[in-house]
Order: structure tokens, then C-alpha cells, then sequence
């Protein structure tokens, strides 16, 4: 196995076991002494921190730039609400409104105006903390409620994937923008489902999308036993590897409910984690693959603080 | 006086739209003479931002006030910017919203009446 294998943990929708696959993932594998890091990418609603229980050693804020508008200066030409396509400023009536909101950082509002009225300022939309939890190595993302800026958050997370760890990336439900950046440039995306037939909808999104994208992918089977086997079907028909299957267990469900790693309190199944882990032994990685947009950059230390990500004291 | 209704179809026979930002039609109505003009929301289908910029719209069509069902935040912001004042939670026909107006039996809203994003089918 390369070093540096990036593996993004998804699912169609939430609630599919995404995260207690992907934090015992991480969790057994630093049994083992492998270099693991753990990122939560699923800044809207984290909580692999609560499985894990990090130990946080330093958080910093994510900051974007907004328009902060000089209504002295301001002559009320509106052409600062004409370029800006998400509405997010406005010119009425010789006032000027902005929506901090709703801003992507664009910078085509402080570049257009005429009278140099507009500068940009820092908004903090979310936060992202760096911990340890026995072994790995955790970076977790926390976006501010009410921002829609969840994108820029997780390529933020994503920058402090560390080039000799096994990265684990818990990507958010679904298959919109969010998590077309959270699964960009991984090796490899484990996509977990329920065998069941809504299950099976999401999945077959989700695989959608993945292949669009060109990564390479197997699925995880969760709650096995309950439904039916249209997935093992779908999945023997589609030629996709099927890498793990965990039972539907009151057990695993009791584990999870109470914040815990099942691989710690059902022994049972380390053999079904531990089989898991050989499969991503075993994952070739293009390395010249250039169409892939790698993230990860040379940094050891695991913090880097970049003009748009400002570390707190 | 000119007012802005938010309707589902081009004719004062129309229903009253719920939704502001997403609005099919704005319908402008001129109070004392009855005759109307339609714009089509063009924000109707935007990404985002549709309180704003459909705000903008009925700011420019001159109108002085709007009757709509639903209003969020960001609308009513702009809305009040602009000076218009809202009247929410209307039904029926764009006819008999005038009607209503006209008589003074609709009371003016104090706030927006919805989260943002409200009326989105996503
Ligand atoms: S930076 Fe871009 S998105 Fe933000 S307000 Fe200005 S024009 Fe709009
Ligand atoms: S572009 Fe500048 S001068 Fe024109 S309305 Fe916007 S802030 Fe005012």
C-alpha cells in the first residue's frame, strides 16, 4: 500500500452507518500502527469527534472574503449588484445591501466598482480543530450555521491531508457539491448502503457520480440482513466489489448510540475490519494519474495556516 | 397606487402565488384605475438569491407595496430598503387581494413570515 492512500467514506443519504464505517476503519487500522488520519468532512453535521473523542490540541477559524461596502463613497451606479450572480449585493435606491450569506467570494464586486466603495473583509464560516484519539490523527470541520459556504470549509479540511498517512475522509450524505469536493482527488471512495430498495436508489446516485468522476470505488454493505438482495444483485451486474458486509446487530446499533467503536467492544468483528483493511492493502494507486486534482500538500507539521484559514491563539 | 402581487398565472383572475422570491408572476396593479401590467420572474428558477433579486424587480416596477403569501428574510430586507411596504399571508385572486388591499383589510407585515430558501423544491 502507497504511504499516502486517501480513501473517502460515502453515502447516498445519511443515517447509512458512513461514519462508524469510517472511524473504526481508522481506529483499527491505528491499532495496527499504521500512520492514520481521520478527516470529517461532513462539516454540516460532524460527529466522528464523538466516536473517536479526540483529544483537541489546537483549533483555527475559516474565514472568506465578503464586501464590506463605503456607502461615502459609494455613488449608487449599482454595477456591483449587476455582476454579482448569487444576489448576494444590491443597490437600491442610492443603499447598498449586502448578504454575507449568500457570497461566494467571487471578488467581482470590489474589482467592478467604479468608485473603489467595496473592500473585501474576512467572514468566518466555520471552524476546524486538529486532535489525536488513540493513534489517529483527527482534523475535523465544523461549518457556522446558517453559511452555504460547505465547499470552501472541506477543501479547507482537505489541505491537511498529510502525505504519509493513510487519510480516511468522511464525506457528507448525499451526491451535491459538498460531496463532489470531499471525494475529489481520494484514491479510493468506500460507498456504504442498507440493502434495501431506497437504499439501493441512493447508491446507484451515488455510483453515478463516482464514475463520472473517475475514481475507483467498492461498496459496503450496512445493516446486512435486513431488506433484501437487489444491491448484491445490482452490485454483481455492475461488476462492483462488495468489501464488507456488517450485520444488521442490535449490538452495533447500542455501540453506536452510545459513542462507541464497535471494533473495541464486539471483538467479533475485527476480522470483518481487518479483512476491509487488506482490501486497501491492496488498492493500486495511478500516481501519474494527472486528470485527478491531488489536494494534499508537503506538510509535515499538519497545520498550515493559509491567508483564508487563520489559526486562533 | 401601484402594488406588486405575486401570482401564479398572467391575469388578475389568477391565483395569489404563496411564495415571493419564487413567484411565477409579479402582477402590478394600478389601485385606482385597475389596469395591470405582468412581469415574469425571472428569478423564479435562480439557484439563489431569488428574495433579493425578485425584490428588485418589484422595487423597479415603481410599485409601493406587496402582496404575497410567504416572505423571507432576505426579501423582506430588501423589500423594506427599497421602502415598499409587505403585506404576507394573502390568498385567493389577484383581483380580490386588491379588493382587500383597497379596503384596508390587509395588515402590514412586521417581518419576514418564513426561514430563506422557503418554497424551494429541493
Ligand atoms: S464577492 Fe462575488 S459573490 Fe460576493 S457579493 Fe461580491 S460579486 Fe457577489
Ligand atoms: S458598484 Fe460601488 S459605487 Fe456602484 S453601487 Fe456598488 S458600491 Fe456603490
Amino acid at each position: 500500500m502507497p504511504d499516502n492512500l486517501v480513501i473517502a467514506v460515502a453515502s447516498g443519504k445519511g443515517g447509512t452507518g458512513k461514519t462508524t464505517i469510517a472511524t473504526n476503519l481508522a481506529h483499527y487500522t491505528a491499532r495496527l500502527g499504521q500512520k492514520v488520519q481521520y478527516l470529517d468532512c461532513d462539516v454540516e453535521e460532524p460527529n466522528g469527534h464523538i466516536f473517536l473523542k479526540p483529544k483537541i490540541d489546537f483549533s483555527g477559524a475559516v474565514t472568506i472574503d465578503v464586501p464590506q461596502v463605503d456607502l461615502e463613497k459609494c455613488t449608487g451606479c449599482g454595477k456591483c449588484g449587476e455582476i454579482c450572480q448569487y444576489s448576494a449585493i444590491i443597490c437600491i435606491k442610492e443603499n447598498v445591501l449586502t448578504f454575507e450569506q449568500l457570497c461566494h467570494s467571487c471578488s467581482g464586486c470590489w474589482r467592478i466598482c467604479p468608485a473603489d466603495a467595496i473592500k473585501p473583509k474576512p467572514l468566518n464560516i466555520g471552524d476546524i480543530e486538529f486532535g489525536k484519539a488513540s493513534g489517529v490523527d483527527f482534523v475535523g470541520g465544523k461549518l457556522r450555521i446558517g453559511y452555504v459556504r460547505t465547499p470552501s470549509l472541506i477543501k479547507e479540511v482537505k489541505k491537511h491531508i498529510k502525505e504519509d498517512h493513510l487519510a480516511i475522509i468522511d464525506v457528507p450524505p448525499g451526491t451535491s457539491c459538498p460531496v463532489v469536493e470531499a471525494v475529489r482527488g481520494a484514491d479510493f471512495v468506500l460507498l456504504i448502503t442498507e440493502p434495501t430498495p431506497f437504499g439501493l436508489n441512493d447508491l446507484k446516485l451515488t455510483v453515478g457520480l463516482v464514475r463520472e468522476m473517475n475514481l475507483p470505488f467498492a461498496i459496503i454493505i450496512n445493516r446486512y440482513g435486513i431488506g433484501n438482495n437487489e444491491v448484491e444483485k445490482y452490485c454483481a451486474a455492475e461488476n462492483i466489489d462488495i468489501v464488507l458486509k456488517l450485520p444488521d446487530d442490535r449490538r452495533i446499533a447500542e455501540a453506536y448510540s452510545s459513542g462507541r467503536i464497535i471494533v473495541d467492544v464486539l471483538s467479533e468483528y475485527l476480522k470483518q475490519f481487518s479483512e476491509l483493511y487488506e482490501y486497501i492493502k491492496r488498492i493500486k494507486v495511478g500516481i501519474n494519474d494527472k486528470r485527478r486534482l491531488r489536494v494534499r500538500r508537503k506538510n509535515k507539521s499538519g497545520f498550515r495556516s493559509s491567508s483564508s484559514c487563520t489559526q486562533d491563539p | 397606487m401601484k402594488i406588486a402581487i405575486t401570482s401564479t398565472g398572467k391575469t388578475l383572475d389568477s391565483q395569489v402565488d404563496p411564495r415571493f422570491g419564487r413567484a411565477a408572476y409579479f402582477v402590478i396593479v394600478d389601485t385606482e384605475t385597475m389596469d395591470f401590467g405582468v412581469i415574469e420572474n425571472e428569478s423564479a428558477a435562480a439557484a439563489g438569491g431569488a428574495g433579493i433579486s425578485s425584490g428588485k424587480v418589484v422595487i423597479d416596477s415603481g410599485a409601493q407595496a406587496v402582496l404575497t403569501g410567504n416572505c423571507g428574510p432576505n426579501a423582506e430586507r430588501t423589500l423594506t430598503a427599497g421602502g415598499i411596504k409587505l403585506y404576507t399571508a394573502v390568498t385567493g385572486t389577484v383581483a380580490e387581494a386588491v379588493e382587500l388591499f383597497k379596503n384596508g383589510k390587509l395588515t402590514e407585515a412586521s417581518g419576514p413570515n418564513v426561514e430563506p430558501h422557503f418554497g424551494m423544491d429541493t
